[in-house]
């Protein structure tokens, strides 16, 4: 009985040291579950979540201090896929918060005067341009974040809604026709 | 059976259905030509790919067989007038497509005359096998069975050379569709010159040409056309979807495609009849493709093959076979198995255009409403790619489209044979296509969002370092400010340059003292005393200034 004991216990012991060392020789840096919540994130740095830019959302989303409805872009396909990661209830987009189809920023070419505000102000260096040069947006690259339209000094930037064409078009889920009852 | 056709060892492939053929309504009269129309809608996009660049303008004269589309990108191929006269406009228009979207076309406008380019037939013996496949994809060809991909990658060997199996597929399986038949009882010494070709560069072994037995007519003619060479023509049981090229490899040589695979992976390539025929075309001839054979059936006056310019408006096809017949209740792109409703007929024929079907209430009754599903298994047994439809249905209509792709959805080849089946009516194949679209919508987002994540974490590294480099050069000034600061006094250079600077600063005070405005000049006694009254003023308070400054 008490080298049964003294086997279990021993063995309790070493093993707990082993795991102790594991922990500290094979340590993560990064979190993994903030780059996991930060690949479902659109990526649109947008900061209508009110962090600047998706992978600190997805740090305070870690870290238990936001919520998962803050993603505008992400929508509520978003908001389900990050409920299914962190194991809770989904729910409806936050407070003031609206989604919006997808739309790439347009510069007015006529109307630019090249002060590189929006440069500036663009995330994901979307903005090809220079000082007092014409400015224009490389629609391939532009997440639709809206951070451009506000600092534009002449209101020549617009958002304009991506439309389906022949590559991007997707069928439909089929619509089941329902039996007529009598 | 007909004489010359090779009797050799067939494999049955799984599953497979039985439709009811409707070939013969479409066989009794040759393949005609269609007579010119004034005017041609020809989209940039008629093959899988990236779309064609247009390289005509508005107000430009083209010839038949010029090029008015250039290949973009890689797996793309040109576009070709497919008559003389003048462009009128590159604009939208609908095309044939399931989803009934517009897409850039080319609209020309014929000028009657039909004049051509300069054909200019290869000498495909001796010319470099790259330098052909280059021609052939200027001159676009596309398969022309029905998923239009660009011939010229289908010809490459690849480095291995181990494509020792050509097949031609004249099999044709789906019901009502008789152009492949009608191309292989008419023109079979052509499609054998073309698979020379396609042999030629494939360096191919063995050609096997799989036509499927209820079409005794197209084996005989095209058993004759091969008789002493050494291409086998070989008579297939007619199965549905005996014509898929997964399923007419394993008839014909019982080798089975991997899963995700393709024929090659085992050695075989497959080209339509059709294609042989456009390549013979393209290579003998010198003539780009501009034309195909479309079959027009059903509830038209009279149903038949035509050979239509590319372009030509499907309304205007209609109507070279006798026009709709009264109760026709609208047109399939392609069979009733895998076609799709078309949306406009003002949309033209495409290189993927094999077939206008004319439906009636007779042979296309509307679809029963569909019923839960029973789990009978009928769509398994009935699945040639042996997957579990039943399964795929229903993780695709819960849109666990994970599951979809661990139960191969990327293996089915919509071939409709578990939706002909379903004793409850469910539109299975529509499902698994909204899977698979829905799928790739995905991974296009995914790889948008991926971009724009490595943008912005580049952006932010480099404002963090241009701050950095900012910080440290003005750090560096200062530095060196400072250090020069202690020995500017005794330094001659530094004297030299503030005495220039102070000179240009007095000169710069007296040129300013000198300048008189000049439209005081000659001034009336009362005015000149009026100013000199201002100028006292001015005086006084600019010495008040100077008495409260001290």
């Amino acid at each position: 009985m008490l080298s049964a004991i003294l086997v279990m216990s021993g063995l309790a012991v070493v093993l707990g040291g082993v795991l102790g060392w594991a922990a500290i020789r094979f340590r993560v840096e990064e979190d993994p579950l903030v780059e996991k919540i930060d690949a479902i994130l659109p990526q649109t740095q947008c900061g209508q979540c009110g962090y600047p830019g998706c992978k600190p959302y997805a740090e305070a989303i870690a870290k238990g201090e936001a919520d998962i409805n803050r993603c505008p872009p992400g929508g509520e396909e978003g908001i389900r896929r990050l409920a299914e990661l962190l194991g809770v209830e989904p729910k409806p987009l936050g407070e003031g918060l609206t989604h919006k189809p997808k739309s790439v920023a347009v510069i007015d070419e006529n109307l630019c005067i090249g002060c590189t505000l929006c440069i500036q102000a663009c995330p994901v260096d979307a903005i090809v341009g220079a000082a007092k040069q014409m400015h224009t947006v490389v629609p391939e690259l532009c997440t639709g974040c809206e951070l451009c339209v506000q600092p534009c000094p002449v209101d020549c930037i617009h958002m304009e809604v991506i439309k389906e064409n022949i590559t991007t078009w997707k069928w439909r889920y089929p619509v089941l026709a329902l039996k007529k009852v009598a | 059976m007909a004489t010359g056709v090779v009797a050799r060892r067939l494999y049955r492939f799984p599953g497979g259905v039985h439709p009811e053929g409707h070939k013969s309504v479409s066989t009794a009269t040759p393949i005609a030509e269609m007579p010119l129309l004034p005017r041609y809608v020809v989209p940039l996009r008629q093959h899988i790919g990236e779309p064609a660049s247009p390289v005509v303008q508005p107000g430009d004269r083209v010839l038949r067989g010029q090029l008015i589309g250039r290949p973009e990108g890689y797996v793309s191929v040109g576009v070709h007038a497919p008559t003389s006269g003048r462009v009128l406009a590159v604009e939208m228009r609908p095309v044939p497509h399931p989803s009934g979207l517009m897409d850039l076309c080319v609209v020309i406008e014929a000028d009657g005359e039909d004049r051509a380019v300069e054909p200019t037939p290869l000498d495909w013996h001796r010319m470099d096998a790259s330098a052909l496949r280059n021609r052939l994809r200027e001159m676009g060809l596309a398969g022309l069975g029905g998923a239009v991909f660009p011939s010229f990658i289908k010809l490459n060997p690849g480095a291995k050379r181990q494509i020792p199996i050509l097949i031609l597929n004249g099999a044709e399986c789906e019901p009502w569709i008789t152009c492949d038949d009608m191309l292989m009882r008419e023109r079979a010494s052509e499609i054998l010159m073309g698979a020379q070709v396609m042999r030629h560069m494939l360096c191919a072994e063995e050609v096997l040409v799989g036509i499927e037995d209820n079409k005794p007519e197209a084996l005989a003619c095209m058993a004759e056309a091969a008789a002493g060479s050494d291409v086998e023509v070989v008579a297939v049981p007619t199965v549905y979807p005996g014509g898929g090229g997964k399923q007419l490899t394993y008839t014909l040589t019982g080798r089975v495609t991997p899963s995700k695979g393709l024929t090659t992976d085992v050695g075989v390539q497959v080209f339509n009849v059709g294609t042989a025929y456009s390549l013979y075309r393209a290579v003998h001839l010198g003539e780009p493709l501009v034309s195909r054979v479309v079959t027009v059936t059903g509830h038209v006056g009279s149903p038949r093959s035509l050979e239509v310019r590319l372009g030509s408006p499907i309304a205007e096809v209609i109507g070279a076979a006798g026009g709709a017949l009264p109760g026709a209740t609208g047109e399939v792109i392609g069979g009733p198995m895998m076609g799709f409703d078309l949306h406009d007929a003002s949309a033209p024929v495409t290189k993927a255009v094999n077939c206008i079907l004319v439906k009636n209430a007779e042979h296309f009754p509307p679809k029963p409403p569909p019923l839960p599903c029973i789990r009978c298994g009928e769509c398994a047994r009935a699945c040639p790619a042996e997957l579990q439809p039943y399964e795929l249905y229903w993780y695709a209509r819960h849109r666990d489209f994970g599951k979809t792709q661990s139960y191969s959805l990327f293996d089915c080849i919509e071939c409709g044979c578990c939706s002909y089946v379903c004793p409850s009516h469910i539109p299975l194949v529509d499902f698994y296509r909204f899977a698979k679209s829905e799928i790739w919508a995905r991974e296009r987002e995914k790889q948008a969002a991926d971009l724009a994540r490595e943008r912005h974490e580049f952006r932010s590294y480099r404002l963090a370092r241009e701050k950095q480099e900012k910080a440290e050069r003005l750090a560096k000034k200062a530095s060196e400010r400072l250090e020069s600061g202690a020995v500017a006094n005794d330094d001659p250079e530094a004297a030299r340059k503030k005495a220039i600077l102070a000179a240009a600063i007095e000169r710069a005070k007296q040129a300013r003292a000198a300048v008189q405005p000049k439209n005081v000049d000659d001034l009336p006694a009362d005015k000149q005393r009026e100013i000199d009254a201002i100028e006292a003023r001015r005086q006084q308070h600019a010495s008040a200034a100077q008495t409260s400054d001290t």
